[in-house]
């Protein structure tokens, strides 16, 4: 052990020996509850590693819950968000009903977009901290706040695989807020943000409908239909469309509808108006 | 992501008491974007011979215009309407003539005999090895999900019209669990004395 610690070898790093680390294994599980954002590193090598790798030196392809349209805008009268709900693995579906806003507080949204685990699991871990945050000040926290929380989390991670593209939206004593963040570390204030796979198709339609002084049921209307029109070009966006309207009085949910429906409806209006 | 999934799509053909139905979906893109809802990918070899060519969309067109221009040579020295076990035999020719160089597509064959009206159905991999089973054949980005449907549905015997709702439900369901497959569907039943076709209406996304 001497030598070890003359060249510099930590026991616990690779060297390991049986029982006493296996309790020490044990003990790293445990720290998770204390410490939610300390999580075990891989057993082996640079976490850096950008795919992790078999016992023959092959990549090892982990196909994790990928590709969504999800969107929010800010206008006269508060935020929308509005998202899909399809989750897949490669080209399988593996659901059509996920939800994808998470409910942090009465008034704080956050959506999911990126791997599914990571966005339900940070989350989960901001609504603590701000639940936390409410009872030490007595006062709820910021969206400003609330997306520093989040980011600063994510950066410590940076790097190691984590994937997740969100946005932030609540209302605070500055009125609305809406944050986009990411797993690179961005935190960016905005007005029109569309995250995910389908994000390019629903901008489309989003930015030719867009203006601040849309009356709430326009803007509704503008998020169900930008979502809409990523389900029909994207392959990886379908489901169920949810709309949610955040105001002074905190957060609503507006809509759930399949965007089936809303397909033929909208086919039924288009053939009307000919 | 595979070679023959990259523009997605799928087939499935069924037989019946005196008849055969062979459907697909209509979908054409180029990975996870859609950019056709009318694409073709069965064609009508005969009066009462079809094939699908799931897989990738050039060798789709490619596959179906080589094997047409077969087929007409094949008619005219032989003065007589091409037998689906012989078109069968055909296509698994054209494809193992590419052994080392293939078409990326997986045909799907379905036809009465034009002379004893017996029902026909076959399937290949994209080198030509044939498959000639009793009940269906499946082929496409979502054949596992198309399998699970056709062993829970289908059953011997179905009439024209049982036939018809057994072969869509079965594709409905299937591609309906498949990102890249779907966007509406198309479904021919062949008996002896016509060819109904139909297309379905189905989840857009």
């Amino acid at each position: 052990m001497a030598l070890f610690e003359l060249c510099g070898i930590h026991s616990r790093s690779n060297f390991k020996t049986t029982e006493d680390d296996h309790f020490n294994g044990e003990m790293d599980s445990l720290n998770i509850i204390g410490n939610p954002t300390q999580l075990a590193l891989p057993p082996l090598g640079c976490p850096n590693n950008k795919n992790l790798v078999d016992e023959h030196g092959r990549e090892m392809k982990i196909n994790y819950d990928h590709g969504t349209t999800t969107l929010g805008f800010k206008y006269q009268g508060g935020i929308v968000l509005a998202v899909d709900s399809r989750a897949t693995g490669g080209q399988y579906i593996g659901s059509g009903s996920v939800k994808k806003i998470i409910e942090i507080n009465d008034f704080l949204l956050g959506t999911m977009a990126g791997g599914a685990a990571d966005c339900t699991y940070w989350e989960r871990v901001l609504s603590k901290q701000c639940r936390l945050y409410e009872l030490r000040n007595k006062e709820r926290i910021s969206v400003a706040a609330a997306s520093k929380l989040l980011v600063n989390m994510v950066y410590n991670y940076k790097g190691m695989g984590l994937s997740m593209g969100v946005m932030i939206a609540g209302w605070d004593k500055k009125g609305p807020g809406l944050y986009y963040v990411d797993n690179d570390g961005t935190r960016t204030p905005g007005q029109v943000f569309s995250v995910g796979s389908g994000s390019l198709y629903a901008y489309g339609v989003l930015d030719s409908g867009y203006r601040h002084d849309l009356e709430d049921e326009e803007a509704y209307e503008l998020g169900r239909r930008a979502i809409y029109h990523a389900t029909y070009r994207d392959a990886s966006s379908g489901g169920i469309i949810r709309v949610y309207h955040i105001k002074s009085t905190g957060w609503v949910k507006i809509s759930e509808q399949d965007c089936t429906e809303l397909h033929y409806q909208y086919e039924e209006a288009e053939r009307g108006s000919k | 992501m595979s070679i023959l999934s990259y523009n997605g799509g799928c087939v499935l053909a069924m037989k019946g008491k005196g008849c055969v139905a062979i459907a697909s979906d209509r979908r054409f893109g180029v990975q996870t974007s859609t950019l056709a809802m009318d694409f073709q990918r069965i064609f009508e070899m005969g009066p009462h011979l079809y094939v699908g060519l799931p897989g990738l969309a050039t060798d789709t067109l490619t596959v179906h215009e080589r094997l047409r221009f077969r087929l007409n040579l094949y008619e005219l020295r032989e003065s007589r309407k091409i037998k689906p076990q012989t078109f069968s035999a055909m296509v698994s020719n054209l494809l193992y003539e590419r052994r080392f160089g293939p078409y990326f597509v997986e045909p799907v064959i379905a036809g009465l005999d034009p002379v004893t009206w017996e029902p026909f159905i076959s399937a290949m991999d994209l080198i030509g090895c044939p498959n000639v089973p009793e009940d269906f054949v499946v082929a496409g980005t979502c054949a596992e999900q198309l399998f699970g449907m056709c062993e829970a549905l289908w059953e011997p015997n179905l009439e024209p019209d049982s036939l018809f709702e057994t072969i869509s439900q079965a594709l409905m369901n299937a591609f309906d669990r498949d990102a890249i497959s779907g966007w509406g569907g198309i479904v021919h039943v062949i008996e002896k004395d016509k060819v109904t076709t139909r297309l379905l209406k189905t989840r857009m996304d």
